[in-house]
């Protein structure tokens, strides 16, 4: 046999700034297969694909298909190499046709009259039908389904004629039924001698369709087997990790203290009628952390924002310190004691153009402290600042530079300021030490189980499950806006939770 | 029929350097670079073409004088836009703050000396027997013909060519423009510039064949309607055509108004173009609100390649 890897991809290295996003990663698919690339969110994994497709440009690493060292400097070297990528967030001109859109590309014909047009259409349509690929070719993008937008994607690539297809997380956007079809498609593609290389983090999804499976954790590549040769347990092991360092560490046993929230069948939708919470129950007490873990998109993300006031809730109630939120009121959330730290903190959590001191009053501006007849107070607002940076230890030049300047690692610290010197009773942290190196996500640790201290709760939602372990007294898993499972610290291991972020076990009814 | 032909000839005159300015804005928000420095490009190459005609009198290069004048100041604008991604509304008006005191300075000189001679005619001597339209027709110059041969090349080449495609991708969705092998940046500056150089020519025609004589400011805020117009005609060289002559037909009544000689004062007169343009705006966007503006999706978003998520 002439050659075994028809693209491979040896000791890549991309680095974000300080961020590490692949560690010398290898990886090499054979030609006609379908190669599934598995990990949880942040393992990498588009990241690696987006380097292949020529979107990042790998720090250091090496190339090769069929044998050829190749550099890929941007998309168009990627699609004359034969590499084409369907991405999570579809490449579409919204407001083109999709036949415009996949003949975008194209060199030849400066004059696209209608003729021009009918005739691309037709060979659209053929090469649509053939691979059971059906959408409307005239029609503009923002008439079709997510579905239909996926099919132009795919039959984008292969009008264009690529060798390799790559899908980013293929079927997040699809409903079972059209992820079948689009199972179909991908077999129908092989069978012509197409290489498939798919992302994805759902583990039925690669047994079903793969027949070689690269597991990434953590920007690095676990390993690369055959699918005969594993199965399902296997995968969520080697996709979440052994259970190997943070040995729990040993906890002060006290009494949990009395409920603090009480979520009772909560029902909540996300944008586009998405069901995103289904009949959510469950309690934090004073004094402890409770981890929700679970693969993104599961309705972690909705369930801060009903915490902290932001969404509004179709059926069920949230009592909060002995009293019931009537309706979503960010103010009401924040006067009840309630802080919140967003999953993206620049977005949602700071101002970056604002200066330390501005940011630190964003919730606290009305407290007779900060300000007297509607006028700050401020020399001793400066002064509450100074102090505030000094004790969380935020380094900045100024209390007037803009916080969007800081690292990342401080503004974190900073918004912790924030949120902690309110004294809340409830923290809804959401991703807390997302992006942070090993020194600042340790700080932000710190705060966190000062908090538990002094017995004030932590609702820390988290995609590290290192972190989440590290941390919790209970860990609740949603997957599909259900607690899947709730575990005492005592009993998690990294393996079960896998299972059941996976979906791969349903809860039993535990008594709480 | 006598007032309608004096009418539509007025209009036509007074709305083809509108009908410049929109289609070069247009171009250029195509690409995704909002215009809002037309009132000082079109300063400037009014200024441009009274000096180059007193000192060459020729006409061919007092045009290209003006092409070349928009092209430099489209350049400073897509640099400012595209390379250093400042806000494109801040320099957009820095362009027009820019043009409308340079181009005071520069014609001091020249203010207030007519122009000899004017844009040469395209008579067309096989349309005069017809009535109305031989009227109208007979007797444009040639920049008016050429406004109009632009109008319908503008179109074409928007909605039937591969550059055009290109054109539409860039200003919806540069991402996707890039994956698919544009060269996203580098067109950027293309359309920029050459819209510029339409909205310089657009101040050529107003000084060269509308009103021969350069003052200062004497655009008359027709920048601005130019920009109010890329919006009503929904970024589309057709419906600009309508929109530019409308606003024409506006401003000679406004006029003719005047010359009868009512007891209106004559800052209401001259206030009508601008206040029918606000109530058409509202109209307008009234009966549109369920529909898509047409406006590029990415007008006035700086496009960065490699940015995280």
């Amino acid at each position: 046999m002439a050659e075994t890897y028809s693209l491979e991809m040896k000791r890549i290295v991309k680095r974000f700034g300080s961020v590490l996003a692949s560690d010398h990663v290898d990886f090499a698919c054979k030609p006609g297969e379908i190669h599934a690339l598995l990990g949880e969110n942040g393992a990498g994994k588009s990241t690696i694909m987006c380097m292949l497709s020529g979107v990042y440009r790998p720090t250091s690493g090496e190339i090769y298909i069929h044998g050829q060292k190749v550099r890929i400097r941007s998309p168009k070297e990627a699609a004359r190499l034969g590499i084409g990528m369907v991405f999570q967030n579809f490449r579409l001109v919204q407001t083109l046709t999709a036949a415009e859109n996949i003949v975008l590309g194209e060199k030849s014909a400066f004059w696209r009259g209608p003729n021009w047009m009918r005739r691309k259409q037709e060979e659209i349509a053929a090469i649509a039908e053939r691979f059971g690929l059906a959408f409307p070719v005239d029609r503009p993008i923002w008439q079709l389904s997510v579905g239909e937008q996926q099919r132009v994607e795919i039959v984008k690539t292969l009008y264009r004629g690529a060798e390799f297809i790559i899908l980013d997380e293929p079927t997040s956007v699809l409903t079972p039924g059209e992820a079948e079809q689009l199972f179909a498609t991908l077999a129908q593609m092989k069978a012509e001698g197409k290489t498939v290389i798919l992302t994805t983090h759902k583990l039925k999804e690669v047994m079903a369709v793969a027949d070689r499976i690269s597991v990434m954790r953590k920007g690095r590549m676990m390993q690369t087997i055959d699918r005969a040769d594993t199965n399902e347990k296997a995968l969520a092991r080697l996709m979440v990790g052994k259970d190997i360092a943070p040995v729990a560490r040993q906890r002060d046993r006290r009494p949990r203290g009395d409920v603090l929230l009480d979520v009772r069948h909560l029902d909540v939708y996300a944008e586009h009628g998405r069901k995103a919470l289904d009949d959510l129950s469950f309690q934090v007490r004073a004094g402890e952390i409770v981890g929700v873990a679970g693969v993104a998109g599961n309705g972690q993300k909705e369930l801060a924002e009903v915490l902290s006031g932001l969404l509004p809730w179709k059926k069920g109630s949230i009592v909060f310190n002995g009293k019931e939120f009537k309706t979503a009121s960010v103010r009401a959330a924040i006067e009840a004691g309630i802080s919140h730290v967003p999953e993206n903190r620049m977005k949602s959590g700071l101002a970056g153009s604002l200066g330390a001191v501005d940011n630190l009053l964003a919730k606290t501006y009305r407290s007779p402290e900060r300000s007297k007849y509607g006028f700050l107070l401020t020399g001793s607002n400066r002064r509450w600042s100074q102090q505030l940076v000094e004790r969380f230890d935020v380094k900045t030049p100024s209390l007037d530079t803009p916080v969007g300047q800081l690292s990342g690692g401080n503004q974190q610290k900073l918004l912790l300021a924030r949120e902690i010197d309110r004294q809340p009773l409830l923290m809804v942290a959401v991703h807390p030490t997302q992006g942070l190196d090993v020194g600042a996500a340790e700080g932000v640790h710190r705060l966190l189980n000062e908090l538990r201290g002094a017995s004030k709760s932590v609702l820390l939602i988290s995609e590290d499950l290192d972190e989440i372990m590290q941390l919790s007294d209970r860990i609740l898993v949603l997957y599909n806006g259900r607690i899947a499972a709730e575990i005492g610290r005592e009993e998690a291991d990294r393996e079960t939770i896998g299972m059941y972020m996976a979906g791969l076990q349903r809860a039993k009814e535990e008594a709480v | 029929m006598e007032w309608f032909i004096q009418l539509a000839v007025a209009a036509i005159a007074s709305g083809t350097p509108l009908l410049f300015a929109t289609l070069g804005g247009i171009l250029n928000e195509r690409s995704g670079i909002i215009q809002l420095g037309a009132e000082g490009i079109m300063l400037m190459g009014a200024v441009t073409a009274c000096m180059t005609y007193l000192h060459t009198g020729s006409f061919i290069a007092s045009l290209l004088a003006v092409a070349g004048v928009g092209a430099a100041l489209g350049l400073l604008h897509a640099f400012m836009c595209v390379t250093l991604r400042t806000n494109q509304v801040v320099s957009g008006l820095a362009m027009t703050l820019f043009g409308s005191g340079l181009s005071a300075y520069l014609g001091k000189s020249v203010a207030g000396t007519p122009i000899p001679g004017s844009v040469p005619k395209l008579d067309l001597p096989f349309l005069e027997p017809l009535p109305v339209i031989g009227d109208i027709f007979a007797r444009l110059d040639v920049l008016t013909w050429f406004s109009f041969a632009l109008v319908i090349v503008l179109h074409l080449l928007i909605h039937r060519t591969s550059w055009g495609l290109h054109l539409r991708a860039i200003g919806d969705n540069p991402a996707t423009a890039d994956v698919m092998g544009i060269r996203v940046q580098l067109l950027k500056y293309g359309y920029t510039v050459a819209g510029s150089m339409l909205i310089g020519l657009a101040g050529a025609d107003l000084l060269l064949a509308y009103s021969p004589t350069w003052i200062e400011g004497m655009t008359a805020g027709r920048g601005w309607i130019a920009v109010a117009l890329i919006i009503f005609a929904r970024w589309n060289p057709l419906r600009a055509l309508f929109c530019a002559y409308f606003f024409g037909v506006m401003d000679t009544i406004g006029f003719k108004i005047q010359l009868i000689g009512s007891s209106i004062p004559s800052y209401f007169l001259k206030m009508i173009p601008y206040v029918v343009t606000i109530l058409v705006l509202m109209y307008l966007g009234w009966r549109n609100r369920n529909k898509p503006t047409g406006a590029p999706e990415a007008l006035g978003i700086p496009y960065i390649r490699e940015q995280r998520f």
